[in-house]
C-alpha cells in the first residue's frame, strides 16, 4: 500500500459520495443525464472487456443495447415484470455474442471489424423494419419503470440510483472477473495469442467469452436504458452510436478498469457542464480524440498513468498492471 | 427483362463509382495499414468544397470543380497523411481506426454545422436526359457515369501496371522493407498513394452527387459500401475492389426490386459475412501474411 495506491482509494470514495449525494440538488434534467451516462458506462464496461481486455474489435455494442431495450421494452408493456427482461436480456445477449464470437476465431482486425459493423446494421434494419415486434420507426412508447422489491423506481432520482447500482453491481462483477484466471486469460489472449494457447490458455473458448460477456453487459445496459428515456425507437442504436461506444472506451483508456466511466463521462456529461451545443461540441469532441489517439493512444488514464510515472517512479495508477500480475 | 437491363445498367454505374471509392480504401490499407472509416466523407466533403466555392467565392461550376480537386488532393491527400496517418501508424492499427471514425464525425458536423444540414442540389456535369434501348429507358447520367469511372479505372490500371512509379507504388504495397532495399523512395510512394485516394474520392463525389444530392451524411453509407467491396473483392487486390464495387452495387439494385428496398443495404453485408467466413482473403484476393 503506497501513496499513489491510497490517494487512487480516497479520489474513488470521494466519487462515489458525489455521485450519491450530488443529484440531490440537481434538476430532474440533470438526474437523466447522470443515469444515462450510468447506463452508458455500463454498456462501455462490457465493450472494455472484449476491448480492452480481449483484444477483440467490436462494433456493435450499440446493438446490444437495442437488444435490452427492445426486449425491456416488449416485455415490461405487456405486463411481464422487469426481472423477467434482466434475465432474458442478459441471457439474449450472452448467446448472441457468443454466436457473434464465432468469426472471431477465424479472421482479425479489419474482417471482424466488419463482421461486427454488418450485424450492427442488421440489427438497426430489424429494430427499424419488423414494426410487429419493434413498432417499426414509431418505436415502443410508455416503458413502465420498474418497482423493485414493493419500493416503486418511477421518480427520476429514485430510478438514477436503481441505474448507479446497477453500474455498481456491473462494477464489482467485472472487477472481480478481471481478476479471476478468466480475466488473466483475456489479458493474455490480447497480448500474445500464440503464447496463451501454447501456455494452456483454451483460447477458442476465452475468445468467444470475451465476446459474450461484453454482449450480455450491453443488453443489460439496454435493460437500464429503456425505462430511463422511457421510449424505445430505433434511432438510438446505429452504428454510429457503436463508434460513440466505441470512442468512449478508448478514449477514457481501453484495458483500464475505469476507463469506460471516465470516457462515458466525457461523451456524455461533459457537453452540458460547457453548456455546448451538441453539433458545435461533436466537432471539438472529434479534434480531441484524433489528437489524443495521436499523443497518446491509451487514452486519458494512460495520460495520467504517463504524467504520473514521469513524476515519480512509484508504482502506477492502473489497474490494467494488476489484472498482468 | 428490359426492366432488368435497366436494373443492370444503373447497377453498373453506381457498382463503378463504388468501385473508385473501394479501389482508394484498398490502396491506403496496402500501403500503409489504413483502414479509413472516413472514407465515405471523403467523397461527401469534395461536393460541399465545389458547392462552398460557388457560392462564397462565386465562382461557376468548372472552375469550383477545380479548386475542389485541388482542395481534395491537399486536405484529402497530403494532409490526411501527414497530419493524422503519418503520427499514428507506429501506434499500430486501432488507434488509427479511431482517429479515422473522430475525422469523419469531424467532417459531419462541421459540413452540418457551417454549411446546411440540408440536402443539396449540386449541378450536373453534362445535363442529360433518358434514351430508350429496347424497350428499356436509360438514363444518359447513367452511362456516363460508368463511362467516366471505367475509363478511370482502367487508367489507373495501367498506370499501376506499365509505368515505373506505378509498379514502384506497388512494388512499395507489397513489401516496403524489401521495396526501399531495392532504392524505391517509399515515403515518396506512399505519398502519391494519398494523393490518388484523394482524386478518386474526388471523382467519385463529383460523379455521385449529381444523382444523390449532397448531404453532410451521404458518407455514411458509401463507407460502407466501400469497406464492403473491398472485402467482397479481397483486401489486398485493386481488382478485387473493382469487381467488388460491380457485385455491390448490382445487388444493391436488384434487391431493392426483386426482395426488398427495406433490407436493401443488407444483402451486401450477408453476401460479404459470407464471404469473410467463407473466404477471408475476398473473392480475388491472394492469402496475405504480412511480417509486420
Amino acid at each position: 500500500m503506497n501513496g499513489t495506491r491510497l490517494w487512487a482509494y480516497a479520489a474513488g470514495i470521494g466519487v462515489l459520495a458525489a455521485l450519491i449525494v450530488l443529484p440531490q440538488g440537481l434538476k430532474p434534467y440533470g438526474i437523466s443525464l447522470l443515469s444515462r451516462w450510468a447506463v452508458m458506462a455500463i454498456a462501455a464496461v462490457g465493450l472494455n472487456l472484449t476491448l480492452g481486455y480481449a483484444g477483440q474489435i467490436s462494433l456493435a455494442q450499440a446493438a446490444f443495447l437495442g437488444i435490452g431495450a427492445y426486449t425491456t421494452a416488449i416485455l415490461t408493456t405487456h405486463g411481464w415484470p422487469f426481472w423477467s427482461a434482466l434475465l432474458l436480456a442478459g441471457g439474449l445477449g450472452f448467446g448472441i455474442g457468443w454466436l457473434l464470437g464465432y468469426p472471431a476465431l477465424r479472421v482479425q482486425h479489419h474482417y471482424l471489424a466488419f463482421v461486427t459493423l454488418a450485424f450492427m446494421t442488421m440489427a438497426y434494419l430489424i429494430f427499424r423494419n419488423e414494426a410487429w415486434l419493434t413498432g417499426g420507426v414509431f418505436g415502443i412508447n410508455r416503458v413502465p419503470r420498474p418497482s423493485l422489491l414493493g419500493w416503486p423506481a418511477t421518480k427520476p432520482l429514485a430510478y438514477y440510483y436503481v441505474c448507479l447500482g446497477a453500474l455498481a453491481i456491473v462494477l464489482a462483477g467485472s472487477w472481480w472477473m478481471i481478476r479471476s484466471p478468466w480475466g488473466r486469460a483475456f489479458v493474455a489472449l490480447r497480448e500474445n495469442p500464440r503464447r496463451a494457447m501454447s501456455l494452456g490458455v483454451d483460447i477458442r473458448a476465452y475468445t468467444l467469452l470475451a465476446f459474450a460477456f461484453g454482449a450480455a453487459l450491453g443488453c443489460i445496459a439496454g435493460v437500464f436504458f429503456a425505462p430511463l428515456v422511457e421510449f424505445v425507437d430505433p434511432s438510438a442504436f446505429t452504428l454510429a452510436d457503436s463508434l460513440g461506444l466505441l470512442l468512449m472506451v478508448v478514449v477514457g483508456g481501453s484495458g483500464y478498469f475505469f476507463g469506460p466511466l471516465l470516457g462515458a463521462m466525457v461523451a456524455v456529461l461533459l457537453p452540458e457542464w460547457l453548456r455546448m451545443a451538441q453539433g458545435l461540441y461533436l466537432i471539438y469532441y472529434a479534434v480531441f480524440v484524433m489528437v489524443l489517439m495521436v499523443f497518446c493512444p491509451s487514452g486519458i488514464l494512460g495520460l495520467f498513468d504517463k504524467i504520473l510515472r514521469s513524476l515519480s517512479r512509484s508504482a502506477p495508477l492502473a489497474v490494467r498492471k494488476e489484472a498482468q500480475r | 427483362m428490359a426492366g432488368l437491363l435497366q436494373l443492370l445498367v444503373s447497377g453498373l454505374a453506381t457498382g463503378a463509382t463504388y468501385a473508385l471509392v473501394a479501389i482508394g480504401f484498398t490502396l491506403l490499407w496496402q500501403t500503409s495499414q489504413t483502414i479509413n472509416f472516413a472514407q465515405g466523407e471523403f467523397v461527401m466533403l469534395p461536393a460541399f468544397m465545389v458547392l462552398a466555392a460557388m457560392r462564397f467565392l462565386d465562382l461557376s461550376l468548372w472552375p469550383a470543380l477545380a479548386l475542389g480537386a485541388v482542395g481534395s488532393l491537399l486536405l484529402l491527400g497530403a494532409m490526411f497523411k501527414k497530419l493524422l496517418v503519418d503520427p499514428l501508424l507506429r501506434h499500430g492499427v486501432l488507434p488509427l481506426v479511431i482517429a479515422t471514425i473522430g475525422l469523419s464525425i469531424l467532417a459531419k458536423e462541421t459540413v452540418k454545422n457551417y454549411y446546411s444540414g440540408e440536402a443539396q442540389r449540386f449541378p450536373a456535369l453534362i445535363s442529360g436526359d433518358t434514351i430508350p434501348m429496347g424497350g428499356a429507358v436509360l438514363s444518359v447520367q447513367d452511362l456516363i457515369n460508368l463511362g467516366v469511372a471505367v475509363t478511370a479505372v482502367v487508367l489507373l490500371q495501367l498506370f499501376l501496371a506499365r509505368t515505373e512509379t506505378g509498379r514502384r507504388m506497388q512494388a512499395t504495397a507489397q513489401n516496403r522493407t524489401v521495396a526501399a532495399i531495392l532504392g524505391i523512395n517509399v515515403e515518396r510512394m506512399i505519398l502519391y498513394t494519398f494523393l490518388l485516394n484523394a482524386a478518386l474520392v474526388c471523382l467519385a463525389a463529383y460523379l455521385i452527387t449529381p444523382v444523390y444530392l449532397a448531404t453532410y451524411s451521404i458518407g455514411e453509407g458509401l463507407g460502407l459500401v466501400a469497406f464492403t467491396a473491398a472485402i467482397v473483392g479481397g483486401f489486398n487486390q485493386v481488382r478485387g475492389a473493382i469487381v467488388g464495387g460491380f457485385i455491390v452495387g448490382i445487388a444493391e439494385n436488384l434487391t431493392a426490386v426483386y426482395v426488398s428496398t427495406q433490407y436493401r443495404t443488407a444483402v451486401p453485408l450477408l453476401l460479404l459475412v459470407a464471404i469473410i467466413l467463407f473466404r477471408p482473403q475476398g473473392l480475388l484476393g491472394r492469402v496475405e501474411e504480412r511480417t509486420t
